[in-house]
This record gives structure tokens, sequence and C-alpha cells, in this order.
């Protein structure tokens, strides 16, 4: 008997139109626990550095996380794990919602999709039923409306469908896979499930979850319960210039009018222009109305409390769903307001496109636009009005249509592709990947590492637990430590006591900022592993799960012994594998650096050796390799032995 | 059946479905509670209240299991309330032929919301304890009630059984299961 998860994984060859359920080793749970975790090990095992993103050979997982679908509150997130078009890398994208736990309660952990089909196919997935079935009806329709066709079809309201869009389907870089309000959106996940000619996954789960050691782990639970209640009626007090959304538990964009902080620090346009004085009463009152008028309710993913998403009704557009940020994306991409934020939205979600991305690239085409790098000839027809110009911009990228199928490869490979100075303009982006439009002054050395190593390659999924500047007053975060149990050790707590405001970039120093990045890494990574949604964990201040509570609730939950050292061990060892697959795939130091003009006042001697002083704390070596050492101490020995096999660690400098 | 005029508690689910968020919340932590033993598994097939929800729509109800009912409503209804309209049976809390809502999936029995019967007993149910939106609330009110006597929920299934197959196939079915002990 397997507890928490189910012990089975569903392996889909759409080239041969095999299905088979095939059982799992409970040893790769101990190890890896699952999610993130089992899917980088699938992806070391089964896909060699030599297969391109678009290749047959190339695996789309779909999985739940270890603790999805049990009474764990907020362990909803389902992983997708795949070589990314964008980044040539191990990409892992991951959404909350249904479609997770009705997987596992369909009796399975993972889906692992392998091949092409030659024609347009859905997968229904209906317990120990599992069909391969035609989807060329479906094409080029849109998420939503895929979602519903599909549930008509098999007269099953409560399938759950993942779909992707026309970006999908014409393989953007882009692409998202689109389950109700939920998405995984990061590094083209989408493209890949179009490019295997995929259109949609429905499920639909009756099958029990079971529990090891069941008072225990309810009582974990209902401490978390408790602690969430508490957490939704008293705010935390925080240090001033940090956002207000981050007093909160979840990320709650629906239900938060005050967008001061994200309007006068992001910035606007290409991620050119900050706007200082934009939170005028007039701009609040309009955005207050507007925002009003489209959220008719706060809606939540699957046994969460916490209400992040939002039910969008607007005239003139279709009803959907929204959740945290994208109602600013595009309307600050597009210098636009609210009302333009809700709309555009309404068609991108439709086509299946990521919300961070999608904008910032339509930003910058319309930059090189106006600048003259990009003309009438490559832009026949191109509006006069800004938002007319995104709405145009988003039909040709989604059909790869004229300057779209430039475009539609993102912003570093357009920029390549355009030529003449156009790579000047592409200047938000990690490892090939646009980031959110922030450029700031002083060089701030957590952030620098976290953008720089980060293999998330988004800093949202990096970033958390620890306040991103300190209360000016010492008695202030003496009282904020107080009740600060989520750190691992107390050391933590000094590092922010001592933090007096505006000591970048030389506090924290070195040595204490590996720790602080440390720890808010492991937090993410243990997350993406047992399913939990960071809002409630890894990305919120003073998380209602955190390391001390986490061993007790796997091991309750599994059976498995577990225990902080062990567990912190695990996430290292998930951490390591994940990086291990990129270095494998040519990842170096040099891709590891965040964009030139994230902030004005840089320190390349400093950066170097933050560098320096985090790979070796990290057990790599210089050029951020995992060394035979430190892969051996993790269990990793075949790891090490075809990193030397490949000839990308050698024994000389190897030396820990 | 009639018995005397008694005083009762009346235990009532409140359901604002305003404040319900489709979190389902409920619905995990009602099945792992009925589990046997206790919490040693959960599934929403087997809970008694359901999210009935149509997120396109902005629908979400919360509906907990009621009465079993043998027969089908002879004609159906449908609502519109604010201009949403809400499909037949969205508020009808029995477990009736017309639907899959509240069925034992493994038997096909009817389940009913129990309140969370315990000893000693909760302070409310626990859909309502996980539900933090408070789209469920709990109240109890007294009431003059006649007197009727309760079955017992095995005998609720087997009422269910005798409406689906006859007393005597049930009585030959039993007669041998019996031999075969």
């Amino acid at each position: 008997m397997r507890y928490a998860e189910t012990g089975f994984n569903l392996e889909i060859d759409l080239t041969r139109g095999n299905v088979e359920k095939v059982a799992t080793d409970p040893k790769d749970t101990e190890l890896y626990l699952g999610g993130l975790g089992t899917s980088a090990k699938i992806l070391w095992d089964r896909v060699p550095p030599e297969v391109e993103p678009f290749s047959p050979d190339n695996l789309l997982i779909f999985s739940t996380g270890l603790l999805c679908g049990t009474p764990a509150l907020s362990a909803n997130r389902t992983i997708v794990a795949t070589i990314s078009p964008q980044t040539k890398l191990m990409t892992f994208s991951m959404m909350g919602g249904f479609f997770g736990q009705e997987l596992k309660h369909a009796g399975y952990d993972k889906i692992i999709i392998r091949g092409k089909s030659p024609n347009l196919v859905y997968l229904w997935i209906s317990d120990d039923k599992v069909e391969i079935r035609d989807a060329g009806h479906l094409k080029g329709k849109g998420t939503l409306e895929t979602q519903g066709l599909i549930r008509n079809e098999l007269k099953d309201q409560k399938a759950q469908v993942s779909a992707i869009g026309l970006a999908g389907e014409n393989r953007i870089f882009y692409a998202s896979i689109e389950c109700g309000k939920s998405s995984a959106s990061r590094n083209g996940v989408g493209g890949v499930m179009g490019d295997k000619g995929l259109k949609a996954i429905a499920v639909r789960g009756k099958k029990d979850i079971h529990i090891a050691r069941p008072p225990e782990f309810m009582e974990t639970c209902n401490e978390i319960l408790q602690y969430m209640d508490h957490r939704l009626k008293e705010p935390i007090k925080l240090p001033d210039g940090m956002p207000v959304i981050l007093a909160n538990l979840g990320i709650q964009e629906m239900a938060h009018h005050d967008e001061e902080w994200h309007t006068t620090n992001f910035a606007w346009g290409n991620a050119r222009h900050r706007r200082l004085d934009f939170w005028t009463k007039e701009n609040e009152k309009q955005w207050k109305d507007s925002q009003e008028n489209a959220v008719s309710r706060l809606i939540g993913c699957y046994n969460c409390p916490i209400r992040c998403g939002g039910s969008i009704s607007q005239k003139g557009a279709n009803n959907f769903m929204m959740k945290c940020y994208s109602k600013l994306t595009y309307t600050m991409a597009a210098m636009s307001d609210l009302d333009f934020g809700f709309n555009i939205v309404a068609r991108a979600q439709e086509y299946g496109v990521d919300g961070y991305t999608t904008p910032q690239v339509m930003a910058f085409a319309v930059e090189l636009y106006e600048d003259g790098i990009l003309t009438e000839r490559d832009m026949p027809g191109f509006p006069s009005g800004n938002e007319d110009r995104f709405y145009w911009l988003l039909d040709k990228i989604v059909r790869r249509e004229g300057i779209g199928d430039v475009l539609a490869d993102g912003t570093y490979w357009a920029a390549k592709a355009i030529g003449r100075g156009a790579e000047a303009y592409a200047h938000n982006n990690i490892k090939k990947t646009e980031q959110l439009p922030l450029k700031l002054g002083m060089l701030n050395p957590i952030y620098f590492l976290m953008y720089a190593t980060g293999e998330k390659v988004n800093i949202t999924q990096i970033e958390g637990q620890f306040p991103q500047a300190p209360h000016l007053s010492r008695e202030d975060r003496e009282e904020f430590v107080k009740d600060w149990i989520q750190v691992p050790n107390e050391r933590l707590k000094e590092y922010f006591v001592n933090w007096e405001p505006r000591t970048f970039p030389h506090y924290p120093t070195p040595a204490a900022t590996c720790e602080i990045v440390e720890w808010q890494e492991m937090m993410h990574y243990i997350d993406d592993a047992t399913g939990v949604c960071t809002a409630v964990s890894s990305f919120v201040l003073k998380p209602p799960y955190h390391i001390h509570n986490f061993p007790k609730l796997i091991a309750s939950g599994t059976g498995i012994e577990m225990d902080e050292d062990k567990l912190w061990k695990i996430a290292k060892r998930i951490r390591t594998l994940v990086r291990a697959v990129n270095v494998r795939r040519g990842m170096r130091r040099k891709d590891e650096r965040p964009p030139e003009d994230h902030w004005k006042k840089r320190f390349p001697e400093l950066e170097a050796k933050l560098l320096d002083e985090y790979y070796k704390f990290k057990g790599w070596n210089n050029e951020g390799i995992p060394t035979k050492v430190f892969l051996d101490e993790l269990q990793l020995g075949y790891v090490s032995e075809d990193l030397l096999k490949r000839g990308v660690l050698t024994e000389n400098i190897d030396a820990p | 059946m009639k018995g005397e005029k008694k005083k009762k508690i009346i235990k009532i689910i409140k359901v604002d479905v305003d404040k319900c968020s489709g979190c389902r919340a409920c619905e995990v932590i009602c099945s792992a509670f009925h589990a046997a033993p206790e919490y040693s598994s959960n599934n929403p097939e087997r809970s008694r209240i359901r999210v009935i929800h149509e997120p396109i729509k902005d629908v979400y109800i919360p509906v907990y299991a009621g009465e079993y009912t043998p027969a089908e409503c002879a004609g159906r209804g449908q609502y519109t309330i604010d201009g949403k309209d809400y499909d037949e049976c969205a508020f009808c809390r029995a477990s009736c032929p017309s639907r899959d809502l509240f069925k034992e999936p493994d038997s096909g029995l009817p389940l009913k919301c129990d309140m969370c019967e315990s000893d000693p007993p909760l302070e409310a149910p626990l859909c309502v304890q996980w539900c933090l939106p408070d789209a469920l609330t709990y109240e109890e009110r007294e009431e003059e009630v006649e007197e009727e006597v309760v079955l017992e929920e095995m005998e609720i299934g087997l009422e269910a059984l005798a409406e689906k197959y006859g007393l005597q196939k049930i009585a030959d079915g039993i007669a041998r299961m019996s031999k075969n002990d």
C-alpha cells in the first residue's frame, strides 16, 4: 500500500498511440519525494542533452505533488516539467486549481508523455480507462472553450481539463497550458504540448487517497488551518517600502485595489519607464471602479481557504477567471488602464499565452517600431492606437503570422532574428527568459544571487520569506522576529535584526546572503515536490508551512521517516539534480547573470565574489557544476559518473 | 410511527453562496472524517457535501446531502437569480436517480449528511470548521416536533436496496450470503 501517492505513473506514447500504467519505485519517493523531484529524475534518466525541445524524444510530464489530493491544505499544484523551447533547458512550470488532485484520485501520480501524434488528439483519463481521442474538431479553439466542449462531449461536467489554445498549437515559445483559472505558463510548456499534437488532457478520478498515520497527519493539518485563519484575520506589520500585498497570505491581487507599490516601483512599457507619481487620487479611484466592476467573486484552488483568483465578467468580453498579477502586466506594458488589462487577458487566456512574457514581447515590438528598427514593411497594417497595437500583435503572434512568427520565439530569439540593433531592446532576459519589469537603483546581493542562479528563471518563484527591506528601527525588527518561528535557525533572525536600512550592497555579507538565499530556495523546492502552493508557503512572509512542520506532515502522510535534516537534504538533492540536467545541457557561469540594467549601481567585483561563495556553499565548482564529492554525498553517484564520462566534470577542477 | 411532541435541537448549516470560493475543502474534510478508520483516506466522491459549480457562469453552490428518494421529480425547476441561471436540481439536497450526487461510489448506496455525529460532539460540522471564507456557518435552534422512529444508517441503506430490487430478492441474497459464511 502506498500512502499520499498512488505509486503509479501513466506512460503515454503519442507516436504509437500506446498507453501504459507503470508502478513506480518507492525508493524514488524516499529520495526525491514526488512532483518536481521525481520528474527531474525522469528527465535526467530519459532525456539526454542532445534531445531538442520539439523532438518526439522530449518528455512532457504532468505531475502531482506528493501531498496533492490529501487533506493537507493548499497542496494542489500540478508541476509540468519538460525541456523548454525558450531556454533549451529543463523547465518546470506549475499551476494550482483542480487538475492535480483529480489525477491522483484517478490513480496516477504523473502522466509522462512522449512521441508525437500525427493528428491533433486529446487524452481522456477516467480512473482505469484511458483513451487517446481525436481532437480535429477542437483545432484552433480557445482554452476555456475547449475545456467546455470536451466536458460536454464526455458528458462529465466534473472532468478537469488542461488545454492549449492557438498559441500552443502553433508552438509559441511562451504558450501556456490552461485549466480553469489556473495555468502552467512559463517557458513554453504549452508549445511542447502543441508540438506533440496534444490539444488537451481530461481527467476524472473517483478513487481514494490514503494516509499512513491519520491522527498525526490531521493534527498538523488542523494546526495549519488554525494558523491560516489567524493570518487571514491579522495581516503582518510590514517594514516601510514593502508592498501591502505581502502582509497577507496568498497573492491577493483580485481583492486588493491599492496598486501604488506595483505601479510606481515596476517599470512600464518595454520595462523602461518608472512612473513614480502615477498613483494619484484620480487613478486610484478609476482603478478601484474598474476592478470592482470586473471581479464578481473571489475564488480559490482545491482545498485552499485563500482566495487568490477572481471571477471576471466584463462588458464585451467572455467571462473568465483570473489570478495573480496578469491584470497589471498587460496594463503596464501597454501604458494603459485596468479595463484594458482585464479585457485583453480574456483573449490572451483563450489563446493560451504566458501573462508575464507576452505583454513584454509586445512592448518590445512597439518600441522597435517607434525607433524605426521594425517598419511598416515588417508590420503592414500596424495600427496607431496603443491598445489596438497590443491586440494586433497578440493576434499575429499566436498565429505566427508575419512579424508574429519572429516574436513568437520571445525577445531573446526575436532580437537575434531581427538584427539591426534589436538585441539592445531585448534587455530584460535571464537565461533567454523575459523577467518581471523591475529596474532599480542599488544592487541587492540577495536578489542578485536569486536572479543569477535560480533555475526557475522567475523571481517570484525563488524569493519569499526573508523580508525585502528592513524596518527602520531596531525595535521594530526585534518585534518582527519574536514570532518568526519559520526560520531554520537563529542566525537568520540575527541577520534581519542587524540589518540597517540602506546598507546594500555590503549588507548582508556574502556568507549571510548565501544562507538567506539557500533557505528561500530550499523551501520552494520542498513546495514543488509536495505540491504545496508557495502562496501559503515559500513565497510569503511567516507562512503556515515551514521547515519545522513539513517533516511531520510528510512522515505521517506517507509513512516515510522524515526529519528536518533529511528533508533539507532531499531538497538539496532535487535542486542539484535540476542543475545537473541543465549543466549537462550546457548551462554555465556565464549564463548566470541578471539583466545588465536591472540595477543602476552594479559592483562587478562583489558580484563575482557573491557567485564564488555561493557556488562553494552549494557544493558546486567555479562554473556552477555540482562537484563529484557533493554529488556522491547526495546519493547522486549516477550523475557524477555521467558528468565525468561526458567531460562536463573533470577530476582536476572537481576539488570541492 | 407517530410519537409525542418533543423538544428537538435542529442543526442548521447556513449556506451563503456569495461567499463560496469553490475550493471544495468541505468535500475533502467530509470524506476524510467519514472514512473508516477516521481520516485514513479521502475522496470527494464519498463526500456528503458537494460544491455544484459552473465557474464560467460564476455559479457556486455548496449542497449537503439530504434524504434519499427513490423517484425522480415529475418536473424540473430552473431558477434565475440576479441574472444568473441556476440549473435544475441545483439547490436540491436529495440523493436521487436523476443524478450521480450523494451516492457511495462502490455500492451506489445513498449518502446523507449526519452533521459529523461524534462522541464527544464536535463544535460544528467539519465542513463548517474548514470553510474559512464563511460560506458555511452553523446554527442550532430548538423546535417542537413530533417524535418519530429514526432509521439507522444500515436501515437507510437496506431501504434503498429494497426500493431497487424488492424485499424478496434481498432476503434471498442475505440467506445465500449467510449460507456461504
